[in-house]
């Protein structure tokens, strides 16, 4: 059951990323590839129906990590504290920044709120895949159970690293490149115009980005965890998330040059979901490494709750992720097509 | 820095009151919308779904505002609550998983439809996406308010070897009769809070004499529907709650009530100034007898004072416990008589020329948010010195290693972020404000 939970949470987190990660890309560029007002109301309106749905997987994924497995989401938040309020800080301004931007026909008050939409946006990712990276790394939780990590210290490695350190920041930058990579995707699939061609012509060259720093991310994941590599071979199950991230990334190269931008943008899904899970796959059971000891790991099994609540949960959960999954598809029937930059008063 | 203790609470307690300023109006605002537009499909009349875009354009901005002060609360319980968390987690973390899968999901997927949509929509359509927005808000506060319910009466749990709290009956713990008695009560609450705002914007517009058709429809509607919930947020639910504190948190009830003696015939204590080193309230104007109603049914009932409970159970702040539900308890009766006195002109066809009333209904708006803002006061300082009743206390739950320099640092964070979204919010409803209601009719 434990076994199950870990991957129920990794799946939402997994999908939290996929999803927030186009409407984080689309944001990433938007001073980039759209320049005019009507092209940045373009650019707000492809996401804008999206945006809080696609939030909603960080919230659900964090409420399947609570009932399941309360013990590294105690650990995990406490630890990171500044760093999380930082993260909500960025999500609070960025959704007013999306929601509150086209309320008024004043260029200043729109340049600000899309000057601060872009900037959240940009660090977002950073924080998240800094965090990613202290799961991969080890964080120094001892044998409370607790640590306390300051944000950063001299930026290197060792048994008291800071939530930023040089590897940390690297997988930082690397969710960075790859929510841009996906986001030009979504755009050039969903826009058309200035808007489309300039994120068309950026998706090849961030996609080329994306492999050099997956290269780079996943030599030095083995030198910071020697530990997730050796795992691999043992890991069916990161065998087949590994072909879905290849394959993924197949299609977002062949999507691109022929054009097909809901193939690509599929492709780059794939290839999100499919690094993630293999990551997750090879990190099993750990989820929160212990610099200190591996004696004082939390693991899928030692900070798992007990079998009914796991049940109980479970239970609702197959009746919820449908119904979720069902309203991500309406939405995107709903909205299909080439968005239209909406009248003035009315949308994003 | 201080106790990080007292920072924790202090964070907690301010984001969640800042927060649920807006939730109540959105809650509300979402059964006068379904209203509005359900009569707009039924008779065919424009007014009514003029009048429903503009409360919808109301609910959009509110709404944004509410989602995005509700994160950092998500956050709150893993960073600040660790202990509490890591005990509690596999128990509320059902609700608040569920709140995520079954109502966020649902709100979020159809706001976007509420707000733009209703050109793209058919008009059946459109009164879709408002039941959903009603359905989700509504169904996010009973997730939320069961996991209150738990920290309130804690049940269908069990205690493992490990210290950690385990779910045993799911039942039990989502339909928990607190949770069904608090939920009714804070959901009528909310009407009230929208209702009242519907009033307000009814008898500014026809003070200012602007928007005749719609200023006679939102002063009618409000005032119908604010006469109706202001009496039931105090009968039966006000009262059921009162009778649910009474039967499962007597020391609450009597530090409410800055009760210190037990006895039969307890009176009621109107106003009057708790002295708490003395054990005695001062100056008191009491009801004989009344109390022991409220409570318990009868006249006749013992209702237990603080000194018959050993004090380390007795909730720390009881001053502001008192008052908390003195101004709650006293502001909705003013309310139910705003409302009473409103719903009379309005039968004899006196309120639209009655401008003294109108003034009051006006300038009413804040009385709901005070008094909703007292009555969460109330459960939450009634709960101490527990975080979970009778099985943890506030002081065995918080993050053991966040330093109280870093906790104060992040309120005052809020503190500024929370200054910038109150001129936000106020500068953008006034602007809705005058702008006034548009009919896409002509």
């Amino acid at each position: 059951m434990a076994f199950l939970w870990f991957w129920l949470v990794s799946v939402m987190f997994a999908i939290y990323i996929v999803m927030d990660g186009f409407d984080f890309g689309a944001g990433i560029l938007h001073l980039l590839v759209a320049k005019t007002n009507a092209e940045r109301r373009e650019v707000l309106g492809a996401i804008g129906p999206f945006w809080d749905g696609n939030e909603v997987w960080l919230l659900a994924g964090g409420g399947s990590l609570f009932l399941a497995f309360p013990k590294v989401l105690a650990s995990g938040f406490s630890g990171f504290y500044l760093a999380m309020w930082l993260v909500v800080w960025c999500l609070m301004l960025r959704g007013i920044s999306i929601e509150f931007r086209s309320h008024l026909q004043d260029g200043l008050w729109r340049h600000f709120w899309d000057g601060t939409f872009a900037v959240a946006s940009v660090l977002l990712p950073v924080l998240l895949g800094a965090a990613l990276g202290n799961v991969l790394r080890g964080v120094p939780v001892d044998g409370s159970g607790y640590f306390n990590m300051p944000l950063w210290t001299d930026f290197r490695l060792g048994p008291q690293p800071g939530i930023l350190d040089w590897y940390t920041v690297l997988i930082g930058v690397f969710a960075l490149v790859t929510m841009a990579a996906h986001g030009a995707i979504f755009l050039a699939w969903k826009t058309q115009g200035p808007v489309h061609d300039r994120a068309k012509a950026l998706a090849p060259r961030l996609w080329l980005l994306v492999l050099v720093l997956w290269v780079l991310a996943t030599a030095t994941t083995s030198l910071v965890n020697p530990g997730i590599l050796s795992n691999f071979p043992k890991a069916p199950l990161a065998w087949l998330a590994s072909l879905l991230f290849l394959g993924g990334l197949a299609l977002v190269f062949a999507g691109l040059r022929r054009d097909q931008h809901l193939l690509a943008f599929l492709g780059s899904g794939a290839f999100i979901l499919g690094l993630l899970a293999a990551t997750a796959a090879c990190v099993y059971p750990v989820m929160l490494k212990s610099t200190l000891s591996p004696a004082f790991d939390l693991t899928a099994l030692n900070a798992s709750v007990g079998g009914h609540g796991l049940r109980t949960g479970l239970v609702w959960w197959l009746i919820g992720f449908p119904i979720a999954i069902g309203y991500g598809a309406f939405l995107f029937r709903f909205h299909r097509g080439k968005v239209v930059a909406a009248e003035e008063g009315e949308g994003y | 820095m201080g106790d990080p203790l007292f920072w924790h609470r202090l964070q907690f307690g301010f984001t969640a009151t800042y927060h649920y300023l807006f939730p109540q109006l959105t809650m509300g605002l979402a059964l006068v919308i379904v209203i509005l537009k359900g009569l707009g499909l039924k008779t065919g009349e424009a007014r009514y779904s003029d009048a429903a875009r503009f409360w919808i354009r109301i609910f959009g901005i509110n709404f944004a505002v509410g989602v995005v002060t509700g994160i950092p609360l998500e956050f709150q319980f893993g960073t600040n609550w660790a202990r509490f968390s890591h005990l509690t987690g596999g128990i509320i973390g059902q609700t608040l998983g569920m709140e995520g899968m079954f109502a966020f999901f649902m709100e979020s997927s159809f706001l976007g439809l509420l707000i733009w949509g209703e050109k793209k929509l058919s008009p059946r359509g459109h009164f879709g996406a408002a039941l959903a927005l009603w359905f989700g808000s509504w169904l996010s506060g009973y997730f939320i308010i069961a996991t209150n319910a738990f920290m309130q009466h804690p049940t269908g749990f069990a205690v493992a070897a490990d210290g950690t709290l385990q779910l045993t009956s799911f039942w039990s713990f989502l339909l928990n009769p607190w949770a069904l008695g608090q939920y009714a009560h804070n959901m009528i609450a909310a009407v009230v809070t929208g209702s009242f705002a519907v009033a307000a914007v009814g008898a500014y517009w026809t003070l200012k004499g602007i928007h005749p058709v719609q200023a006679d429809l939102n002063l009618r509607t409000g005032t119908i529907l604010g006469l109706i919930f202001s009496v039931l947020v105090a009968f039966p639910t006000g009262d059921l709650q009162g009778k649910l504190v009474a039967k499962y948190q007597p020391i609450a009830l009597a530090a409410m009530e800055g009760r210190f003696e037990s006895g039969p015939r307890a009176a009621l204590t109107l106003i009057g100034q708790p002295n708490v080193p003395i054990r005695k309230i001062e100056n008191p104007i009491k009801v004989p007898a009344v109390l022991s109603f409220i409570a318990y049914g009868t006249f006749s009932s013992n209702v237990q004072g603080l000194l018959a409970f050993p004090e380390e159970l007795w909730p720390q702040n009881i001053e502001l416990l008192y008052y908390s539900f003195h101004i709650m308890a006293g502001l909705g009766t003013l309310m139910i008589g705003l409302m009473g006195l409103a719903g009379f002109l309005l039968w004899r066809g006196r309120l639209a020329s009655t401008r003294s009333v109108l003034w009051l209904l006006m300038l009413a708006v804040p009385f709901p948010y005070i008094a909703t803002t007292a009555g969460w006061a109330v459960a939450e300082f009634g709960r101490q010195p527990w975080l979970v009743y009778g099985v943890l206390r506030t002081s065995q739950g918080s993050s053991p290693l966040v330093h109280s320099g870093h906790t104060a640092f992040t309120t005052l964070g809020f503190a500024g972020i929370f200054v910038v979204l109150s001129m936000l919010w106020l500068f953008l409803i006034g602007r809705e404000l005058a702008h006034g209601p548009d009919s896409q009719a002509h």
